[in-house]
């Protein structure tokens, strides 16, 4: 409540507000009553020292000073200078931005260790697949396989030698830890059959003649001790009229391969675990 | 002019002091600052309207600012604050307004 009409002297001391430095009248077709009013304005801008005038320009000061103050904190943007409401909805955004971009960042986290798990599981998966192929590949015949053994040999001129005897042979070799086996030129697995023939013994349809050569992987102590046991193999053989001898080795090379065949009938059941075959 | 100078003078003392303003005081400052606005161009029209008294300036001055910080802290108290400070800013926008208008009338009798 500025001014209220309370009808004085203007003769008081009192200059106010903005005063002189407003420029040039705009209508000059009313002259007098406009530089009237500026008259007035200049009169009253007329520096006067009272101390109502002292008091307003104090308060023109302070009005000034606040003025800037006020600009700059405004400018300053601080957070101290917001409302309660305003921080809380502030805090909200932040907080929900917080929880988003961490949602985001998790996800992102989740995505990058995937990728990463992923390369090296597969990785891994891949190396494990190989040593299980090499596994499988050695039982079932179909890989080559190398390492220390023995190498049995059975001189049988006479022909003396049975399929019983060789499956003996290969029943002793097999307890005693053998992990690959060939006979002649036949790799041993599972489902090799020995059969008599007049013309000799066959081993899975191939014959093997005299000498017989059997080479075994494992260990080469074992094996060739379960060869000399009593009732066993050499005693066989040499009962047969035959020579049986028995070399260490520390390499045996089994390069015979077998070849796989389809099953007609049996058909895998998928394992539970999906541990494989 | 005298108060002119001032005004000037205490625009160029916040500048060069940049004081903190205190922490009770700022939701009050902006709007006492628009309410001595409205005072000062009442005091100009006052002026041309030929009835300015000195002192009904200055009461009028600083209770324009008691008046509107008391809303304000009202305001505040009764939850409505900014609600209030809008409201006030308004009021005081349009008198500042009018006023205008009624200077320029005096000074452009346009």
């Amino acid at each position: 409540m500025t001014q209220p009409p309370e009808p004085t002297k203007q003769t008081g001391p009192e200059p106010t507000g903005p005063s002189t430095p407003t420029p040039e009248p705009t209508s000059p077709s009313t002259p007098a009553p406009e530089q009237s009013s500026w008259r007035t304005m200049f009169r009253m801008a007329r520096p006067r020292a009272t101390r109502a005038n002292l008091f307003a320009a104090l308060l023109a000061i302070v009005l000034g000073f606040a003025l800037a103050t006020q600009v700059q904190q405004t400018q300053q943007q601080g957070l101290e200078q917001l409302r309660e409401d305003e921080l809380v909805r502030i805090l909200d955004d932040v907080t929900q931005d917080a929880a988003r971009l961490g949602n985001d960042a998790r996800a992102l986290e989740l995505t990058r260790d995937r990728l990463e798990g992923g390369a090296n599981s597969s990785a891994e998966a891949l190396r494990a697949a190989q040593q299980r192929l090499d596994t499988l590949g050695i039982l079932a015949g179909t890989a080559p396989a190398e390492g220390p053994g023995i190498v049995l040999t059975i001189d049988d001129p006479s022909g003396k030698v049975t399929s019983a005897l060789l499956l003996d042979a290969l029943q002793e070799l097999r307890d005693a830890g053998a992990e690959a086996v060939q006979i002649g030129s036949v790799r041993v697995v599972a489902d090799t059959y020995f059969t008599d023939t007049p013309n000799g013994v066959e081993v899975s349809g191939t014959l093997v003649k005299s000498p017989y050569v059997i080479k075994a992987i494992g260990g080469s102590a074992t094996m060739a001790s379960a060869m000399d046991i009593p009732g066993g193999v050499n005693e066989s053989v040499r009962r047969l009229g035959a020579v049986s001898t028995v070399d260490q080795r520390d390499q045996v090379s089994i390069t015979a391969l077998h070849t796989l065949e389809e099953p007609q009938y049996a058909r895998p059941v998928p394992a539970a675990t999906g541990a494989g075959k | 002019m005298i108060p002119v100078l001032g005004l000037i003078g205490g625009i160029l003392i916040g500048l060069f002091l940049q004081p903190e303003v205190p922490l009770w005081l700022q939701p009050y400052l902006p709007i006492a600052v628009i309410a001595a606005l409205d005072a000062v161009f009442g005091a100009v029209r006052a002026v041309l309207d030929g009835i300015f008294n000195d002192k009904v300036f200055v009461v009028s001055f600083l209770a324009n600012v008691v008046v509107a910080a008391f809303i304000v802290y009202l305001g505040d108290q009764l939850g409505v604050g900014s609600q209030l400070s809008t409201g006030v800013v308004v009021v005081l926008g349009v008198r500042i307004f009018s006023n205008v208008a009624s200077i320029r009338r005096h000074l452009f009798r346009a």
